[in-house]
């Protein structure tokens, strides 16, 4: 799960990490009351940051140094229900619904610090570099004698000196290098024991009165494990997930939209992203990744369908299911009933293989829906092509 | 011949009492399977499919000298359950359970490495040699005996290559599905090492999906230690980046964990990789044809 920034630094500050923390406005007077209030504190230089769960917003024109009370409202005016369009989200961009109103501080050096998994060692890595700001993939590509990494070892966990060796490398000094150690251990503590998959600070800064602290905050989350993270699943921002999507989900159905013209009903998840390699081997795009898992039923199907269907360049429907958990005829029972509530006026193609397929195959014959069946996955293939021929 | 498990294996089932254990531990009786009981935590005692219900994994062992336990127990104490199993001497740990948080999975690993034990999964369809014993929950009509191994990191994806294969004639030694999660107990590595050394195994059909770099690291593997033919399918080619597709470990970021390179470094390992999902049958089928 994606969380925002504000709330990536509510979640570190929680655990003690230094964080630039601002306030959140989600309209221009409560942009320009927040201003209002840091400046009788004494700040002078503002920043508007739009609140997506996407990066790269800088580039795209979602976050603007302000100068003063009244530039604050401008930016606000033009950031708030702009689409933001960034390197991460799609050329139609996401609609920005909230801004983070924060001091602008001034800055003496740019970090990277970040915290995940490394999948090839089973192990958490700690990963920092001087060069903070960019995009660190680059600096890792161009000069990844650059970056530093610590790995923690499971049965003991990350020790001080680990911190210590990581805020030496950076180069960190005097009360700062101290800062640097703290704030390393406490970045590691909030991760694991939020059930982070990242915490990525970039930047961490140096500022010019000598503070270490989080300018920006990346942290994901992990779906599996917010059981035990009630507060962080409150976190949850439906706007900034597909709609579509969302409606699958509460239909224990797993459903990622896509610009293709083939829509796909597949279960298991391997096996999906396998039907849509197959639909673009047969001439067609995928209109979208489904899978209905392993306790596809009628009204799951239904559901799927309703789904695939809203997607108006969808031009024709493979369903593909290989029974093991999932029993043929119970889906071939969901695809009867479906066709029944729902219009489905393009081809359709079922495949039905495994548990139960013959009983699902003979369900299918005497049900009069229009449609194809296949038994093989080639089978199935090439009517997908002939369907888009037609 | 067969890889893990065989008619010596004697399955415990954790978390037998449960629906999905009951379903699933009927299923491996009714393929044969010996499986000796299972345990629940606090139903010790009492008799489950005619089998004895334990409270603890050790207690299985002592008593029914269990070396292979499937884990169907819910994620929130599923890390838990194979621990035990390792601590319990169990040789050979299949967990099925999908959805155990990474955090849990961490130690797990290590832990399971110590105590000699082999981990398979978690949220994996277990493993399955025809004619000798069904671990997991894989669909036991399209299985056939033979000499191909068959490794798979998707579930379905391993019913649909096992059934391409019976389909051109061609049985399997041995069906590894080794699961879809960031974290697995045993990766296309082990088990490759394990069919390379199985005197049965002829050749090898090793499927992956985009996300991590264990497919890459399976084509080191065959490229410097195998003698026998490996044929690679990876999922995914047409996923964008930068979403999850299904599992929790298939996902493109930043520009790594695509198919495109999983396939380039199977081909230069040596691996006859397979463009189509509806192809890998007929391409294992002609090679056989060759060499005869």
């Amino acid at each position: 799960m994606k969380v925002h920034e504000y709330q990536g630094k509510e979640i570190l500050a929680q655990h003690g990490v230094a964080v630039q923390r601002g306030v959140v406005a989600e309209t221009v007077a409560e942009a320009v009351a927040a201003a209002e209030q840091m400046a009788a504190e004494g700040v002078t230089l503002f920043v508007v940051k739009a609140q997506i769960h996407a990066g790269g917003r800088g580039k795209g024109g979602g976050v603007k140094l302000a100068k003063s009370i009244d530039e604050v409202r401008q930016k606000a005016e033009a950031i708030l229900g702009m689409q933001l369009v960034t390197p991460q989200t799609g050329p139609e961009g996401q609609l920005v619904r909230k801004v983070l109103i924060t001091a602008a501080e001034d800055i003496a050096h740019e970090y990277y610090v970040g915290v995940t998994l490394d999948r090839a060692r089973g192990q958490n890595v700690l990963m920092a570099s001087t060069e903070g700001g960019v995009e660190i993939e680059e600096v890792a590509a161009a000069t990844p004698e650059k970056i530093v990494k610590v790995w923690v070892d499971p049965a003991i966990g990350l020790r001080p000196f680990q911190a210590v060796e990581v805020a030496s490398r950076l180069g960190f000094e005097g009360a700062a290098f101290k800062q640097a150690v703290k704030f390393v251990r406490a970045l590691y503590a909030a991760y694991e024991q939020s059930d982070a998959t990242i915490a990525e600070i970039n930047p961490l800064v140096l500022t010019d009165d000598g503070n270490v602290i989080a300018l920006d905050a990346k942290v994901n989350l992990d779906d599996n494990a917010l059981f035990r993270h009630p507060d962080l699943a409150e976190m949850r921002d439906e706007h900034e997930e597909d709609p579509l999507e969302v409606e699958a989900g509460k239909h224990s159905l797993n459903y990622i939209k896509l610009d293709g013209n083939v829509g796909c009903m597949v279960n298991g998840a391997g096996l999906a992203m396998g039907t849509m390699d197959l639909i673009k081997l047969a001439g067609g795009e995928p209109a979208n990744f489904l899978d209905v898992g392993g306790t596809a039923n009628a009204q799951t199907v239904e559901a799927g369908f309703r789904i695939i269907l809203s997607d108006p360049n969808v031009e024709a429907i493979l369903v593909n299911i290989f029974g093991g958990i999932v029993r043929c005829d119970r889906v071939a029972r969901g695809v009867v009933e479906a066709a029944n509530n729902v219009e489905i006026n393009v081809p359709l193609i079922v495949r039905l293989q495994g548990t139960n397929a013959e009983e699902g195959m003979e369900i299918l014959r005497n049900s009069g829906v229009e449609l194809e069946s296949a038994i093989q996955l080639q089978e199935a293939a090439d009517k997908v092509t002939a369907a888009l021929g037609q | 011949m067969s890889i893990l498990v065989n008619t010596d294996s004697r399955v415990v089932v954790q978390g037998i009492t449960g629906k999905e254990g009951t379903f699933h531990a009927e299923q491996m009786l009714e393929y044969g399977t010996t499986v000796i009981g299972g345990v629940t935590p606090g139903k010790g005692g009492q008799t489950h499919l005619d089998r004895p219900v334990f409270n603890t994994v050790r207690e299985a062992v002592e008593q029914e000298r269990a070396n292979v336990a499937c884990i169907f127990v819910p994620p929130p104490f599923a890390a838990d359950a194979i621990l035990e199993a390792a601590d319990a001497g169990i040789e050979v740990i299949v967990c099925i359970t999908e959805g155990i948080p990474v955090r849990d999975m961490i130690p797990v690993k290590p832990y399971v490495q110590k105590k000699g034990a082999r981990l398979i999964g978690p949220n994996c369809p277990g493993v399955l040699t025809p004619g000798e014993c069904k671990v997991g929950i894989m669909p036991t009509m399209i299985f056939a005996e033979g000499s191909v191994g068959v490794i798979s990191r998707s579930g379905t994806l391993t019913y649909e290559a096992v059934d391409q294969l019976t389909r051109a004639g061609l049985g399997q030694t041995t069906a590894v599905g080794i699961g879809g999660d960031p974290i697995v107990g045993t990766q296309f590595i082990d088990a490759l090492e394990l069919f390379e050394a199985d005197p049965a195994t002829e050749a090898i059909v090793m499927i992956g999906e985009i996300g991590g770099s264990a497919e890459e690291e399976g084509a080191q593997f065959v490229k410097d230690h195998m003698t026998k033919p490996v044929f690679g399918f990876i999922a995914g080619r047409t996923a964008p980046p930068g979403r999850r597709m299904g599992h929790a470990g298939a996902i493109v970021s930043g520009g790594k964990g695509t198919a495109d390179a999983k396939m380039q470094a199977m081909r230069e390992a040596g691996i006859t990789t397979v463009e189509s999902p509806a192809a890998i049958g007929e391409t294992v089928k002609q090679h056989f044809a060759q060499v005869a």
